[in-house]
């Protein structure tokens, strides 16, 4: 079949166009078309479908109502937020421990082997002090947090209550200039920034895309969730009669809350700066309520998610365990590399309430934001690897004995929750706004307002005194 | 800023969506509105046969799956979830490229039972383009909860396609669906859509315009429908014809 000229398709546009002005305007004819084929739909139903029995009342509208009122809406998910934290901090700490005891046995083993065949020290060094300590700081820590969060997450997602969040927050995510389905971006961070980027593509404007896209690393992922959970159980999980959870739960919720109060803040000054214009409106369906299928959701997250997640930290640990390793003993003069490098960052860190270690860690935890603790903590050590971590309060007295206070932990846990996207998650954004231009500008963006809110936060204690 | 999509018109065969270690008897089109239990028919029917990634010059996800029934490779192809196949955003142009130029063996509509008059909508738009296609009459357990009876032979006399009514998460139907598919795909069922009647004048305009395509390269698309389009103004799907032989031309010579 040949292919026709232009001639014919150009001919048909006209003719089209010259029968359609006799019509009506285009909008008209547009209207006659769907009216018809509304009515039809409509005729077809009214001759096929009939309510055999009265039928209960709508119980979905009825929840609606309640889930979305302005009263209960937010009180709600503020509580559901608090709650499934609470759970993971509580649920989480036994697992943790028990692994962390079992990969200390294996590293006892290890040690075994490693002298019975007479291998060097620096072996030894790089291959259990390093990589094998990372790693199984990697799992123990990150796996039980991720293996309860993610199922809660995705049952609350299968039973249909993620859309009520977007359909909240649609009014502030619109005052900002952004995009309500940007909700649902956000909340597909926190199970990886990356996975919310990508996810920006349900937006169809380009402009509140790109919004969601530079804006989603404010939400903490799994990978700095740990991080959080840690740090906040740690200087506040412990002692306090009890209700060191509860405390710690807040603390990790109350950073959350801040994470978003910064997407909007951001986003609204991105919309009045780089990205102009007025947010496009969209209609959103709340999908029914359904029964979540739970055992679908286990398996679906535990492969999906938390699997996945744990090999991509794995994968990246290990390198970076035995890096780091040899950084912090190849020694120059009587200082270790890594002993200069944070000697250099030394004093911008101090600025803004960390040390030239923390910072350093950050940096060099850029493949994967799993892995910034387990560096610092490898690079605090003088003997350059990993300490044992039976527990938290090993961990918290090698970090008071590097001279932390709470506001060293919060700048951490702040510049966490704000600092450059991870690797993974550039280089998603790359590919999906298609250049290094909006790339650059996503790593500059979080990196400027991480850097600072530290320095006001610090500043701020300085000046009032509410530090020693 | 540059849009991130290319416009429409990409040159996408069915070959596109046939992995290259199966050999595949039909390719399927899986339409229909969001939250129908689309993705659960999908899920039910290919298993863990499946395939993800883009579609072709677009951000827009595409999944594919492939089954086997009564002796026939199946590939089917899950389009985004749609309203209408207006081409009002890339989700609703993917879909109607597919539709329009993968040319699918049938395309399958989900239907939620408990909301039928919105999503026949779609159902009515698909019959425009194409009469190889059946309606996945989905959910109809939480419809019977709902005390609402649906007659299924009604509803298929009316559309004159068939309808298979299925509950995807329990599986109920599943193998009457495949067989109906089976039968629509091979010819064997050759269905008979009553197309949506428009206004007198409309029909009148819609009808000079039919012949005048009839000297016209459509690609095989109903002439009915290219007409429709062209009477609203619609110049991108005339484009889309044009692009897309052009494309095939280039590719074949």
């Amino acid at each position: 079949m040949g292919v026709a000229s232009r001639f014919g398709f150009d001919d048909a546009i006209r003719e089209g166009r010259e029968l359609g002005k006799s019509l009506g305007e285009e909008a008209e004819i547009r209207d006659m078309v769907v009216t018809a084929i509304y009515r039809r739909a409509e005729a077809i139903v009214g001759k096929v479908a009939s309510q055999t029995r009265k039928t209960s009342p709508d119980w979905d509208k009825r929840i609606d109502d309640v889930l979305t009122s302005r009263l209960v809406g937010y009180p709600l998910m503020l509580a559901l937020l608090g709650f499934v934290l609470w759970l993971t901090i509580i649920g989480a700490n036994y697992p943790s421990n028990i692994l962390a005891a079992l990969f200390s046995v294996i590293e006892d083993q290890l040690t075994g082997l490693f002298s019975l065949w007479g291998a060097p020290a620096w072996l030894h060094g790089l291959v259990v002090l390093g990589t094998y300590r990372g790693l199984a700081w990697v799992v123990s820590v990150m796996l039980p947090p991720m293996a309860i969060f993610f199922p809660l997450f995705t049952l609350l997602e299968d039973l249909g209550y993620l859309p009520r969040i977007a359909f909240n927050l649609d009014n502030l995510f619109k005052r900002s200039g952004a995009h309500g389905k940007q909700a649902l971006t956000m909340a597909m961070g926190f199970g990886c920034n990356a996975a919310g980027v990508m996810a920006a593509r349900i937006i169809e404007s380009p402009r509140e895309q790109m919004i969601a896209i530079l804006t989603n690393n404010f939400i903490p992922c799994n990978g700095r969730f740990p991080l959080l959970i840690a740090m906040s159980t740690m200087f506040l999980g412990v002692g306090i009669l009890g209700y060191g959870n509860v405390l710690a739960s807040l603390a990790v919720a109350g950073m959350i809350l801040f994470g978003i109060a910064m997407t909007f803040l951001v986003s609204y000054l991105l919309s009045k700066t780089m990205l102009k214009g007025i947010s496009a409106s969209f209609t959103l369906e709340l999908p029914p309520y359904r029964k979540p299928q739970v055992v679908q959701v286990l398996v679906r997250s535990v492969f999906d998610r938390t699997l996945f997640v744990l090999w991509r930290a794995v994968k990246v640990a290990a390198p970076a365990g035995a890096l780091v390793w040899v950084l912090a003993n190849w020694h120059i003069g009587d200082m270790s590399i890594i002993g200069h490098m944070a000697g250099y960052l030394d004093p911008f860190a101090r600025l803004i309430g960390m040390d030239g270690f923390i910072l350093l860690a950050f940096i060099l935890g850029l493949p994967a934001n799993e892995i910034v603790i387990p560096i610092l903590l490898m690079s605090y050590l003088g003997t350059g690897a990993l300490l044992e971590l039976d527990s938290l309060s090993t961990m918290k007295a090698l970090l008071v004995s590097r001279g932390w206070t709470w506001l060293t932990t919060l700048n951490v846990m702040v510049f966490s929750l704000l600092h450059f996207p991870c690797g993974t998650t550039l280089l998603t954004i790359h590919h999906e706004t298609g250049g290094w231009k909006w790339t650059v500008v996503a790593a500059l963006l979080t990196t400027i307002t991480a850097v600072a809110v530290c320095f006001l936060i610090t500043q701020g204690a300085r000046i009032w005194q509410l530090v020693p | 800023m540059k849009p991130i999509y290319r416009p429409s018109g990409a040159l996408i065969t069915k070959a596109d969506f046939v992995p290259t270690h199966i050999t595949a008897d039909y390719v399927i089109g899986l339409a229909g509105n969001p939250n129908t239990g689309k993705s659960t028919v999908f899920n039910t029917l290919t298993g863990l046969n499946q395939h993800t990634g883009n579609w072709p010059g677009k951000t827009v996800s595409q999944a594919r799956g492939f089954y086997r029934h009564q002796g026939k490779n199946v590939i089917l192809v899950d389009l985004p979830g749609t309203y209408s196949l207006l081409a009002n955003s890339i989700e609703e142009e993917v879909a109607r490229d597919f539709i329009c130029f993968a040319k699918p063996h049938a395309t399958v509509v989900v239907v939620d039972a408990t909301c039928l008059e919105r999503n026949l909508n779609l159902v009515l738009q698909v019959l425009e383009i194409t009469p190889r296609t059946l309606v996945c009459l989905n959910l109809v357990d939480e419809a019977e909860r709902k005390g609402l009876h649906i007659d299924v032979g009604g509803l298929s006399d009316e559309l004159g396609i068939p309808v298979v009514p299925t509950a995807a998460r329990s599986g109920r139907g599943m193998t009457l669906l495949k067989d109906s598919i089976n039968n629509i795909a091979s010819g064997e069922h050759a269905t008979q859509p009553r197309p949506v009647r428009y206004l007198g004048s409309l029909e009148n305009a819609i009808g000079r315009l039919e012949t005048y395509l009839e000297q016209v390269y459509t690609n095989g698309l109903s002439k009915r429908w290219v007409a429709l389009r062209l009477l609203e103004g619609d110049s991108t799907i005339i484009q889309a014809i044009h692009n897309h032989s052009l494309a095939v031309t280039q590719q074949e010579g």
